[in-house]
């Protein structure tokens, strides 16, 4: 559900941390029909041109907080709502060129009542 | 008294996602729609809800919103992530105060009944109870294909709200366990994905003819069907048209129902869920509660079509008043 709707259209951009290292971001809603705790978030799996980020080089922000997907996994206080769109960022080391790229997005969500851990992915080519 | 009309917020997802429609068109709709009893999820319509309890302007502006369209408050559906420590499973008593929660959501709210999962353990349901008894609300187990009021799960439950004695206990029947066809949007959206049209059709028969999930899905694999064939196959584990009649003999702890739908065409019907049936059987069982919309097609047109939800239960609408009006004695 949602899966063409996960990567918000045109917010691909350029970012950099507080460290000075370089990295990118979309926004991106969380594929469901309600909010879910971030500890509920098992993985964000993020692809640029093809090349997968490793799991380290994931920061997820949103609303002036950002966590590693480690440190959400036992973020209890806090949620991904229902169509909000959250910054997923990954570090790059150095600056993307601009110009077009394929970016993907895969989510894994712990859901109680399901006899299953659904992931859902969203490919998008996007501008930066 | 006869059925009445409401529909679940869920039914409005897709529009509500995208920032489409806010709480008030979404109630404003119903209303027009003539379905004056209204279902949400918490944790859909409430931002930061569980983790931060809904805010008392937020609260006001539901009870301003029901009173300016005529509204009712019917249900809220709570979730109760039992699994929301990485492995491990969330404590009995933890779960109990989860539910509490939620009760005290839905009084704010002035729902009188409160949805519960399928998977939830009959024994945390009977253990908040006494506190759900206290508020004046229900809680009601959503009876969920696969599962069915026959299956032992569900029995199970059954006999424990009777030994608890507690009335405060009961069924939120799912009208997609009564899947009598095999749904067309379903069809076309596993067709889009890859599944040749002759193995669609062959499933699609199988289900008409009521063939065991797991023998379809073995002879897909020797159609030479693969990936999104056996995905569409596997639907029939999830999915069996189980009758509607099992539910008279709940009546007493039936006290809402999930008018779920993938599909109303322009002529009002909804070609894989027995609506005529339903009504008439839910009639002849005496019920006087709502059924709520719940529009579950999106997921599966949303890859070809914008969804437009608020024609699909307007349609549903049209199609519930006239079967109850059939009916209704």
């Amino acid at each position: 559900m949602f899966d063409n709707k996960v990567i918000v259209e045109d917010s691909l951009a350029s970012e950099q941390l507080e460290d000075g290292r370089y990295g990118v971001s979309v926004l991106a809603r969380l594929p469901y029909y309600r909010g879910l705790g971030l500890s509920m978030v098992e993985n964000i799996a993020v692809s640029i041109d093809g090349q997968d980020v490793q799991r380290d080089n994931v920061r997820f922000a949103v609303r002036g907080n950002m966590w590693t997907l480690d440190e959400m996994e036992t973020e209890y206080g806090d949620r991904w709502n229902f169509g909000e769109k959250a910054k997923v960022l990954v570090v790059t080391g150095e600056p993307l060129d601009s110009g077009s790229h394929e970016v993907s997005v895969a989510i894994t969500m712990r859901v109680s009542y399901l006899p299953f851990v659904p992931t859902t992915r969203d490919v998008k080519t996007l501008n930066l | 008294m006869s059925i009445k009309r409401g529909v679940s917020l869920y039914s409005f997802q897709h529009e509500t996602f995208l920032g489409k429609m806010d709480l008030e068109d979404c109630i404003r709709t119903c209303a027009e729609l003539g379905a004056f009893g209204i279902e949400v999820i918490g944790e859909q319509s409430f931002w930061g809800y569980p983790e931060q309890p809904v805010k008392e302007a937020d609260i006001q502006h539901w009870h301003a919103l029901m009173e300016k369209y005529g509204t009712t408050p019917v249900a809220h559906d709570f979730m109760l992530d039992y699994k929301r420590y990485k492995g491990r499973i969330m404590p009995f008593d933890e779960q109990v105060a989860s539910i509490k929660r939620d009760i005290d959501l839905a009084k704010r709210l002035g729902a009188p009944y409160l949805r519960a999962l399928v998977a939830i353990e009959p024994d945390v349901l009977v253990a908040a109870a006494p506190y759900a008894e206290e508020a004046g609300v229900k809680l009601l187990l959503e009876v969920h294909a696969p599962l069915h009021f026959d299956h032992p799960w569900i029995l199970r439950h059954a006999e424990a709200y009777e030994q608890s004695g507690s009335d405060a206990l009961g069924f939120l029947p799912d009208m997609g366990m009564f899947l009598d066809k095999f749904p067309p949007v379903w069809k076309a959206r596993f067709i889009r994905n890859g599944v040749p049209q002759k193995i669609a059709d062959y499933i699609e028969k199988a289900y008409e003819d009521r063939v065991l999930s797991e023998y379809v899905i073995q002879n897909v694999r020797e159609m030479g069907g693969s990936g999104p064939s056996i995905a569409m196959a596997e639907t029939l584990r999830h999915n069996a048209a189980y009758d509607p009649r099992r539910m008279l003999d709940h009546m007493s702890r039936i006290h809402n129902i999930h008018g779920k739908f993938y599909e109303v065409t322009e002529d009002l019907i909804e070609p894989s869920i027995p609506y005529d049936d339903i009504v008439r059987i839910l009639t002849e069982g005496g019920y006087n509660g709502h059924i709520c919309s719940e529009y579950e097609g999106n997921r599966w047109i949303e890859d070809a079509v914008e969804v437009d939800s608020v024609t699909q239960v307007s349609r549903q609408q049209k199609m519930l008043d006239k079967l109850i009006n059939q009916y209704a004695k």
